[in-house]
């Protein structure tokens, strides 16, 4: 299938150009539409040292639909919803706004940008935003208290 | 004393024996709130009678478009005529039966007086002249003007037998030359086939295509970008071309020949990675350049999947320009293409504020109508659409005159919820004045023990029983203020709960009553039939039953949203009129179902007087109709509640 030819393309790009801090492997090695990341908490941030599991679904109609992102290590960051989903909030990831050309690569340089400096007016979690805004030193020290805590 | 519900009251009791097993109150409770919500379901379905409810007054005046004049219309739209040549058509029409006018004249100068009826207020030649979009000032302005004395009914007598019969269409281009008045209770709609949203459409193109001098397509997006404010658009256009034109999605030019499906050597689809030897790709002005099987899947996405139509931007990465009609047609097979422009007729409309889809279902018209949002205190914009769907154009819900469309929300919501729950309990109950569970006394004596908290209290004042020393069954704090307080608030719900339910119970019964009517509709068909073979009376002859049923519907209806109107009434001599209006139109409906239930073989006997009865039903309705609206076009009406406040 074109869907196929247009993943393993993808895969094989990742996997000759690693992406820095990430690891990216399938989950099934029969299934293209699941992917495995590990990506390391960029530097200077509140995550540092931390690594998060990423759980990326390509819907069978990819490229034409977006993919969609979880975390499956819990993490304290304003975009990314605090209960088992952990969803993330990111503008192109939305179904009017993503463009079959871009690659899942693009959407992880997203997520590391995001990671290293959170977007708190695009925020799913109101008040973990709302900190991160006024009280900088708390949300950095909880953040860090659950990198300690889940993503050792 | 009885429990009701052991996890909501709690009732105690005093240590005496009457602790009689009776059915528990709640029972009760849950049934008022199954009635509740049963009977507030009103759908958006097709109703034939009240479909025809403006027919009779109104399709004679300016507002509809009637049959032949559609018929008209869609004859020159074929021709792709402009529109006024169909005005033109509609001339030899009407000199021709001229004759027939002036027969029509001397039958009206014989029924009882209506001297202003011939006037033509108006040339009513063209109906695009007269119902073009009225200013909202404009209805309220000539409102006084056009209505006449509420108790001449003259013409509507008349409007009545000459409509029904069968051969009325013969009449229909004079009926507005006849009836130029428009009641308060009217407002001028026009009603438009797919096919003149999509003449509007092309027209305001092209209009605008010459002004900018872009291509039509390019001028379709540019319109589609500012929801059809031609004003706007062009003074925006002139400030900026180039902003627009990019934030329309048709900036960023690479190439300049129009976009055609190629095949170039060398390709690789940036989407599916394909890039062997006669790919066949497409690349709009934008120079993004896609295989044609991924557009396509694309495409079909983004129409089929998400509904989009106006907006469907290149498929390139971070590309803003729009897929113009002509590269899709290029693209994709007629089917897609159909649904495409389905959409964007749909956008069309949704984004005039003048125009609405009618909301019956699989119906394709719609309809136009110059009332604004914030008149909606002042009118309830009743239309009909040519599939005889009449309805409201400011909630789009089925036609509720004479009640505003805030009063009608507030109503719905009102039966819809459980608020009147809440006011049976604080009618009936009281709270523990230590636990606050909340009891039911049912009986017995005012020595209340609470069963959750063995307080002990007195029922009659809620103090503490302790304090009341020996007089155990005369409650010396009786009169004491807390008590009085207490008793007062409890009387003041009790009471708005009976007034609610007054009102509800009205409403609720006749729109059961309409419904029952409406059965009877059905049979009233084989009555008619019987009626024909019993007592050799022609078909003509038996339509009187026909007349009767549906203005009974319609008068039902009406009925039923005074009771809601009603209920947000504040009291004063205004109410008082109202309320005998009520009345006279509830008593005359009430005689004529009464007629109409009458088994068939004394139905012809009947027929004269129910002929009457019916006319004189109309005739109270208008009243009821015209002077509700007018006063709530003059701001009279008082109500308890505020109008402008948003639901």
């Amino acid at each position: 299938m074109a869907a196929n030819k247009r993943i393993m393309k993808e895969l094989a790009e990742i996997n000759n150009n690693p992406l820095q801090g990430c690891t990216i492997k399938l989950a099934k090695e029969d299934d293209l539409n699941n992917w495995d990341v590990t990506m390391d908490g960029p530097p200077e941030s509140p995550y540092a040292g931390g690594k998060f599991n990423i759980q990326i679904v390509l819907p069978k109609e990819y490229p034409f639909k977006p993919p969609v992102l979880t975390f499956k290590t819990k993490i304290y960051h304003p975009n990314v919803t605090n209960d088992d989903k952990g969803a993330m909030c990111l503008g192109m990831l939305r179904a009017d706004e993503w463009k079959p050309p871009n690659k899942i690569v693009d959407v992880l340089k997203l997520v590391r940008a995001v990671l290293a400096a959170p977007q708190p007016d695009d925020a799913v979690e109101a008040g973990i935003a709302n900190e991160f805004k006024t009280d900088r030193k708390a949300f950095d020290k909880t953040a860090q208290d659950w990198v300690k805590k889940y993503a050792k | 004393m009885a429990l009701t519900d052991p996890g909501r009251y709690i009732t105690s009791g005093g240590q005496l024996s009457n602790c009689l097993a009776r059915p528990p109150r709640s029972h009760f409770l849950s049934l008022i709130h199954r009635h509740t919500f049963s009977r507030c379901t009103t759908q958006p379905e097709f109703n034939r009678a009240t479909g025809c409810f403006v027919i009779d007054e109104a399709a004679a005046s300016t507002s509809t478009t009637p049959p032949l004049t559609r018929k008209r219309k869609l004859d020159t739209t074929t021709t792709s005529a402009p529109p006024t040549s169909a005005t033109a058509g509609a001339e030899p029409v009407r000199k021709a039966s001229k004759t027939k006018q002036k027969q029509v004249e001397q039958v009206e100068a014989a029924l009882p007086a209506t001297p202003q009826t011939l006037v033509s207020d108006k040339p009513m030649d063209s109906d695009d002249e007269v119902n073009s979009v009225i200013s909202s000032d404009e209805f309220g302005g000539d409102a006084d003007s056009s209505v006449g004395d509420v108790e001449d009914f003259g013409a509507d007598d008349s409007d009545v037998d000459f409509d029904d019969l069968p051969e009325h269409d013969n009449f229909e281009t004079q009926e507005k030359d006849l009836k130029p008045r428009k009641k308060a209770f009217e407002v001028d709609h026009k009603v438009y086939s797919p096919e003149d949203i999509q003449r509007q459409q092309d027209d305001q193109v092209a209009e605008v295509s010459t002004l900018l001098e872009q291509p039509h397509e390019d001028t379709a997006i540019l319109l589609r970008y500012a929801r059809w404010n031609k004003e706007k658009l062009i003074e925006q256009y002139m400030d900026g071309q180039e902003e627009v034109l990019d934030k329309a999605g048709l900036g960023q030019d690479v190439q300049k020949s129009p976009p055609r499906i190629e095949t170039i050597d060398g390709f690789m689809c940036d989407i599916c990675c394909e890039d062997g030897p006669g790919l066949q790709s497409l690349a709009m002005k934008c120079g993004h350049r896609f295989c044609v099987d991924c557009y396509r899947q694309y495409l079909d996405q983004k129409i089929r999947g998400e509904g989009e139509a106006a907006r469907i931007k290149c498929p390139g990465d971070g590309c803003n320009r729009v897929v113009d009609a002509k590269s899709l047609d290029l693209l994709v097979r007629t089917d897609l293409t159909d649904r495409y422009h389905q959409l964007l007729m749909r956008t069309y409309v949704d984004d005039k504020e003048n125009l609405k889809w009618c909301p019956s279902p699989n119906c394709v018209y719609a309809i136009e109508c110059g009332v604004k949002k914030r008149d909606l205190t002042r009118i309830v914009p009743t239309v009909q659409c040519d599939c005889k769907h009449s309805f409201c154009f400011g909630c789009t819900l089925a036609d509720h005159q004479p009640c505003p469309c805030a009063l009608v929300k507030l109503w719905l919501k009102k039966c819809a919820d459980d608020s009147e729950t809440a006011n049976w309990i604080s009618a009936n109950t009281k709270e523990c004045p230590k636990c606050h569970s909340t009891i039911e006394k049912n009986g017995g004596c005012n020595h209340m023990t609470c069963r959750k908290c063995r307080n002990e209290f007195c029922w009659m004042c809620m103090g503490v029983w302790s304090e009341h020393g020996t007089s155990w069954y005369n409650c010396n704090r009786f009169e004491e203020r807390s008590g009085i307080d207490a008793r007062d608030t409890q009387a003041r719900s009790r009471q708005s709960l009976e007034r609610y339910l007054h009102y509800y119970n009205r409403y609720a019964n006749h729109e059961q009553s309409a419904r029952l009517d409406k059965d009877i509709f059905h049979k009233t068909e084989k009555k008619m039939t019987l009626l024909q073979s019993a007592s050799n009376m022609s078909w003509i002859e038996v339509q009187f039953l026909e007349e009767a049923s549906q203005a009974l519907q319609r008068c039902r209806q009406i009925l039923k949203w005074t009771y809601a109107f009603a209920y947000y009434l504040a009291r004063n001599n205004e109410t008082e009129i109202f309320e005998d209006n009520q009345k006279n139109l509830e008593l005359a409906v009430e005689d004529l179902s009464e007629m109409f239930e009458k088994p068939t073989d004394q139905l012809s006997g009947l027929k004269v007087e129910m002929m009457d009865k019916t006319t004189f039903c109309n005739r109270r309705r208008i009243i009821v109709l015209d002077d509700t609206a007018k006063r709530l076009k003059d701001g009279v009406w008082e109500f308890n509640v505020d109008l402008n406040k948003p639901v």
